[in-house]
């Protein structure tokens, strides 16, 4: 026992001696684009962010595999993993913060938010694409936050015009809204109520607590309760399956069940079996696997075994909304390479190449994947771009777009995106804010 | 008002019976206050609407009871577990949540491997055994006579463990419970109901008759076999239990492979109701309050504390839920089992806990 | 040899009575004090001051409210999470209602706040007893992470209901935001520590320590010698929730930086019990070298592997990280059920004989 004992505490010293080497010593002459990615592969939400992942590292795997990288410099490409937890966000964050990345794909609204006050400091740019802080589009405000195609309000926007849209219009309707109780959730809160207000229908508002996800009935017999005539979805990881479970037990029809693009994943309709059959869900870009870009990956990527994705999930969903948001990174680099003429960009670089992002419909076409989303612009002024969303319908094997392009009512997002821009700014006095010509 | 009716029996009057009294006066002065404000105000939304509300759609009341009930059935099975382990070893196991996912999570893995459903179930139930032998090895038996705290806390690291393992072998991505496969019914029956309809899941039927058969099993097994009847020695006494000559440790085995069991079971079926994945484990906190309520040594008391919980919990949520803007599910169960310890501290069927000096 | 008080004769009760008997502790710790408040801000570069240093000493504090709790007065609490909430929500209301107090100010005071729902919840202690109510602590947790999500005054109606940290100077020297260095924050965090620390270890040597210990130890018997249990309890709960909630307000102001509902979860909670027990409860070092251990251990088994150059991704990393550390856990209580602070006192006792044991 003694001698046990002795051993533990060696162990110990030992440990302690061994953690001095943790600390990652900062690259110097860098060769290569460092691209951290923030993953949660483990914890209540890895369903819905393994297939995302895979497919973020897949794409920008195959360039490096294809093509060498992004003009002629490799890509490094590094996983940390957060399981969705804010605290190990940031301690991910701080790891990585020295060693130049190029960008930070936090893929959490919660870590999102406590890394857009670090990024002028440190001078890395974030993209939160799809999520994180609706008011960080105002590019004057936020210079080095991005949340590009669109915002959650411009979504949420996109989503009432198309239930105005059809049938006899929103007028007078009821819309119940139920979503996961944090941050991510009670983000499009704001819009929904105004625009309730000014379009006159009704908002049943329904959260879910994180520890309920799965134990959703009572809340579904609210839905019964307020028979709302078309409900909406703010959903993610397990929440998801569970409430298009619940939805079909209640008889809610499903073709007037909305989900945000975070609640479309082939995980979250699978479970429902025949049940989630007519569900519907928003998406900016294409799913399958009938991209050229999409075969270069299984070719380079998958088939090599270079892939942690199961072959079966190329295609879906969201392995394609991370492909969407790998492409975004690398034509920010590319246009970062073109504007600054620097070829290993840094952060400072790649704000540029952010700030001059345009992904037209003909560079689309070239990089192999036409169709596979609407053309992409961003602006100073504006770091999201309210761009045009689709409606999608599972038919029980994949999703079909039933919608045309919906542009986001811009007009009216736009005005409250400033003014939560300068309330967020508010009791910031010394907020490094932008000029734009 | 109240006080006249309570003055002439107070002194002979226990504490707890005087409180419930109080209790019941005020609720009423609160409803009769309240119809006296009128429609609109807070009283009136707490005290009056619910109820009639209730009579208003009395199909949505049974409805909701029964979600209750079969969420009841669940954390019962839950909290069954914690008993059973509790009770014979003094642990308290806070890693039932985990067994629950990964009883489910080998079934769905052992399928996806291509062995036959009823074969991985066997199976499945072969590896809570593997689990339940593996634990009173290595973390049990080191562990013997140890501080209560510290055996919780080493259930814990045994949560991390298996959070790990799981994950490892089967992955972090959620999973299809194989429903149909293990002969589990699908699709629902509808009724109407005074003026609306009550649907009852096929599922939701077969998990409260699963729960009934199990836990009968489980109380012919303690009660009729000589295991059984160890088994209770040991919870009763395990010094006396020893020097009859029963095994401490063949005993440990059998009570958490029992708790593996009621696990797997519990894990097929909220799995089948969501899906499997590890978020589930949050779920079986649930189990929490509801061994409090029932008393941390009763079998009886996790079945009815299930049950009360889980009707409640849903009453309130539906009911009162929208008034202060809902998802209070995730603290009236314990606010429900406070106010039950408060006038019992050692559950409703608990041992009475007994201070000497 | 170096270590043993032969010699050191205590002449009156003040040198007999001192936190550190023998002298060379007291030399130890000021070489301590002087190595973490000049040589580590000097040394060590952003990433230890910013993940291993101020989060370790943040989880400290904490360990020790709820280790003067568990380990001194003898009732579990589950609730720490949340009362680490109520101490960050209550620092940015004092900050944004009063912009132009010292920030420090806030962050002291809203341990009051944590104090008085600390006391609210620990009334059933007073009942309810061992296990029992362990859970009806969890009652504290998850009703207040309802609550912070619910009453939106507490996060002054933020549209995302994340509480973000504005910057705030001393002196001209930024101490919180983005903008504040980690040598600052660090040193800042260290003196609240350390000072809160020579509180906490007055407090258990005097009375209301010793009362705690003989409700720990027997809470009758407490009684029966004239304790008053509802004071003594509710006193516990207070000043442990005090702790918890500077902990908190510093966690979210000196640490992370902005905070929403889900950074005082359940999780947090289990964390820091972990460390008391794992520390060692009933010891105040104890709490340090617990919140180093289970705070440290994952960071380095995380890079570990890219030390050695094995390549493993990042989620499998994180797998064995949970299988370790849960191995490590039971590991240790087999080996050392009273804590690490057990083993650093048996290695102090082995030291005063060295090299002659007899």
């Amino acid at each position: 026992m003694r001698t046990r004992k002795l051993l533990m505490g060696l162990a110990g010293v030992a440990m302690l001696a061994g953690s001095n080497f943790v600390a990652p010593t900062p690259a110097g002459a860098q060769e290569s684009i460092f691209i951290p990615m923030l993953t949660y592969r483990t914890g209540p939400f890895a369903g819905s962010g393994t297939p995302i992942m895979d497919g973020m590292h897949d794409y920008l795997t195959m360039l490096n595999e294809r093509d060498g990288g992004i003009g002629g410099v490799m890509l490094e490409i590094e996983e940390c993993e957060t399981a969705y937890n804010a605290q190990k966000g940031v301690e991910c964050y701080e790891g990585v913060k020295d060693r130049n990345p190029v960008v930070i794909n936090p893929y959490s609204t919660g870590i999102t938010l406590q890394l857009i006050p670090k990024a002028p400091v440190d001078q890395i740019p974030i993209l939160s694409m799809g999520y994180g802080l609706s008011a960080t589009a105002v590019g004057e405000a936020f210079p080095w936050t991005f949340n590009a195609p669109a915002t959650y309000w411009s979504q949420m926007s996109a989503i009432i015009k198309y239930i105005d849209s059809q049938g006899e219009g929103i007028s007078g309707q009821t819309v119940g809204f139920i979503y996961l109780d944090v941050g991510y959730g009670r983000e499009p809160i704001p819009l929904l109520d105004q625009l309730g207000t000014d379009m006159g229908f009704e908002v049943v508002k329904i959260p879910v607590g994180v520890s309920d996800m799965q134990n959703q009935s009572s809340h579904w017999l609210q839905v019964r309760r307020e028979q709302p005539d078309w409900m909406i979805m703010w959903g993610w990881g397990a929440m998801n399956p569970t409430a298009i479970k619940e939805a079909a037990k209640v008889n809610f029809p499903m073709d007037r069940f909305i989900g945000v693009w975070w609640s479309g994943g082939n995980v979250d309709v699978r479970p429902a079996g025949d049940g989630a059959i007519g569900y519907l869900s928003v998406n900016f870009h294409g799913t399958g696997t009938d991209f050229p870009a999409i075969q270069d990956i299984i070719k380079y990527v998958v088939e090599p075994g270079l892939s942690l994705s199961d072959p079966d999930v190329v295609g879906d969903n969201f392995y394609n909304r991370g492909v969407s948001n790998a492409v975004a990174v690398a034509e920010a680099i590319r246009t970062a390479q073109q504007v600054t003429g620097v070829s290993v960009v840094t952060g400072v670089e790649m704000r540029e190449g952010l700030e001059n992002f345009n992904l037209t419909a003909e560079r689309l076409a070239e990089i192999g994947l036409e169709g596979f989303m609407n053309p992409m612009q961003i602006t100073c002024e504006d770091h999201a771009g309210a761009h045009p969303v689709y409606i999608q319908q599972w038919d029980g094997s994949a999703w079909n777009r039933v919608s045309d392009w919906i542009e986001p009512m811009s007009d009216r997002v736009r005005p409250m995106l400033i003014a939560a821009a300068e309330e967020y700014l508010s009791d910031k006095p010394e907020w490094q804010t932008q000029e734009c010509n | 008002m109240s006080d006249t009716t309570l003055k002439p029996s107070r002194a002979s009057m226990s504490a707890g019976k005087r409180n419930w009294l109080v209790t019941a006066a005020l609720f009423a002065a609160a409803v009769v206050g309240s119809l006296v404000v009128g429609e609109g105000s807070l009283v009136y939304e707490i005290f009056v609407s619910p109820f009639l509300f209730v009579v208003e759609a009395p199909d949505l009341f049974v409805q909701v009871i029964w979600e209750g009930l079969v969420a009841g059935t669940l954390y019962a099975l839950l909290g069954l577990g914690f008993v059973l382990i509790f009770k014979a070893s003094g642990v308290f196991n806070f890693a039932q949540g985990i067994m629950v996912v990964f009883g489910a999570l080998s079934l769905v893995g052992f399928y996806a491997a291509g062995i036959p459903a009823i074969l991985s179930l066997l199976l499945s139930i072969a590896m809570m055994y593997v689990l339940a032998w593996t634990v009173e090895r290595v973390v049990l038996r080191p562990l013997v006579n140890q501080d209560p705290l510290i055996l919780f806390m080493a259930t814990i690291g045994l949560t991390y463990f298996l959070i790990g393992f799981g994950e490892f072998i089967f992955g972090g991505e959620p999973k299809t419970m194989i429903t149909e496969e293990i002969g589990l019914p699908s699709g629902s029956y509808s009724f109407d109901f005074m003026g609306g309809f009550v649907s009852l899941q096929k599922l939701d039927i077969a998990a409260a008759v699963i729960a009934a058969i199990l836990v009968g099993c489980l109380a012919v097994f303690f009660n009729k076999t000589k295991v059984g009847r160890a088994l209770r020695a040991v919870a009763d006494d395990h010094q006396a239990a020893l020097s009859v000559g029963i095994t401490l440790r063949q005993i440990w085995v059998i009570v958490w492979f029992a708790a593996g069991i009621v696990a797997l079971t519990t894990g097929i079926m909220w799995g089948a109701r969501s899906d499997v994945s590890f978020a589930l484990q949050i779920v079986a906190l649930k189990a929490l309050p509801v061994i409090i309520l029932g008393g941390l040594t009763s079998i009886p008391g996790a079945i009815i504390g299930g049950l009360i919980i889980g009707i409640s919990e849903k009453l309130a949520e539906f009911y009162w839920g929208p008034l202060v803007g809902g998802s209070i599910e995730s603290w009236v169960p314990y606010f429900i089992a406070l106010g039950f310890l408060w006038f019992r501290p050692q559950g409703l069927f608990g041992e009475k806990i007994i201070d000497r000096i | 040899m170096f270590y043993r008080e032969t010699g050191q004769f205590k002449t009156s009760y003040r040198t007999d009575q001192a936190v550190f008997p023998i002298k060379q502790d007291a030399i130890g710790i000021w070489v301590l004090l002087a190595i973490l408040f000049i040589v580590v801000p000097l040394t060590f570069n952003d990433f230890w001051l910013n993940s291993i240093m101020i989060p370790t000493l943040i989880f400290s504090l904490a360990a020790i409210g709820l280790n003067l709790l568990l380990g001194y007065a003898g009732q579990i609490s589950l609730g720490t999470g949340g009362f680490m909430g109520v101490g960050a929500y209550s620092c940015y209301k004092l900050t944004t209602i009063f912009p132009d107090v010292n920030i420090l100010i806030p962050i002291l005071l809203s341990g009051f706040v944590a104090a008085a729902v600390g006391v609210l919840f620990g009334i059933p202690s007073l009942r309810i007893k061992g296990f029992y109510l362990a859970i009806a602590t969890l009652a504290s947790q998850f009703f207040l992470v309802w609550a912070f999500g619910r009453i939106e005054w507490l996060y002054n109606y933020n549209p995302s209901g994340a509480i973000e940290v504005p910057t705030r100077r001393i002196f001209d020297i930024a101490v919180t935001g983005p903008h504040a260095t980690s040598m600052t924050r660090y040193l800042i965090i260290l003196s609240i520590v350390v000072v809160l620390t020579w509180v906490a270890s007055n407090l258990v040597r005097g009375r209301i320590g010793r009362a705690w210990m003989a409700i720990r130890d027997m809470d009758i018997a407490a009684e029966l010698i004239g304790i008053k249990l509802l004071q003594t309890k509710l006193t516990a709960f207070a000043i442990s929730s005090y702790y918890a909630g500077v902990a908190g307000a510093l966690m979210v102001f000196m640490w992370l930086g902005a905070a929403e509902v889900e950074s005082f979860d359940i999780n947090h909670s289990f964390l820091i019990l972990f460390m008391v027990v794992i520390g060692g409860s009933g010891s105040l070092i104890g709490s340090f070298m617990g919140a180093a251990f289970i705070w440290v251990l994952p960071i380095f088994l995380r890079s570990a592997p890219d030390y050695i150059g094995l390549e493993i991704g990042a989620a499998t990393v994180e797998h064995i990280n949970f299988m370790v550390v849960g191995a490590l856990i039971i590991f240790f209580l087999i080996v050392e059920p009273n804590g690490i602070a057990r083993l650093w006192q048996i290695g102090k006792e082995k030291l005063r004989r060295w090299p002659f044991p007899y």
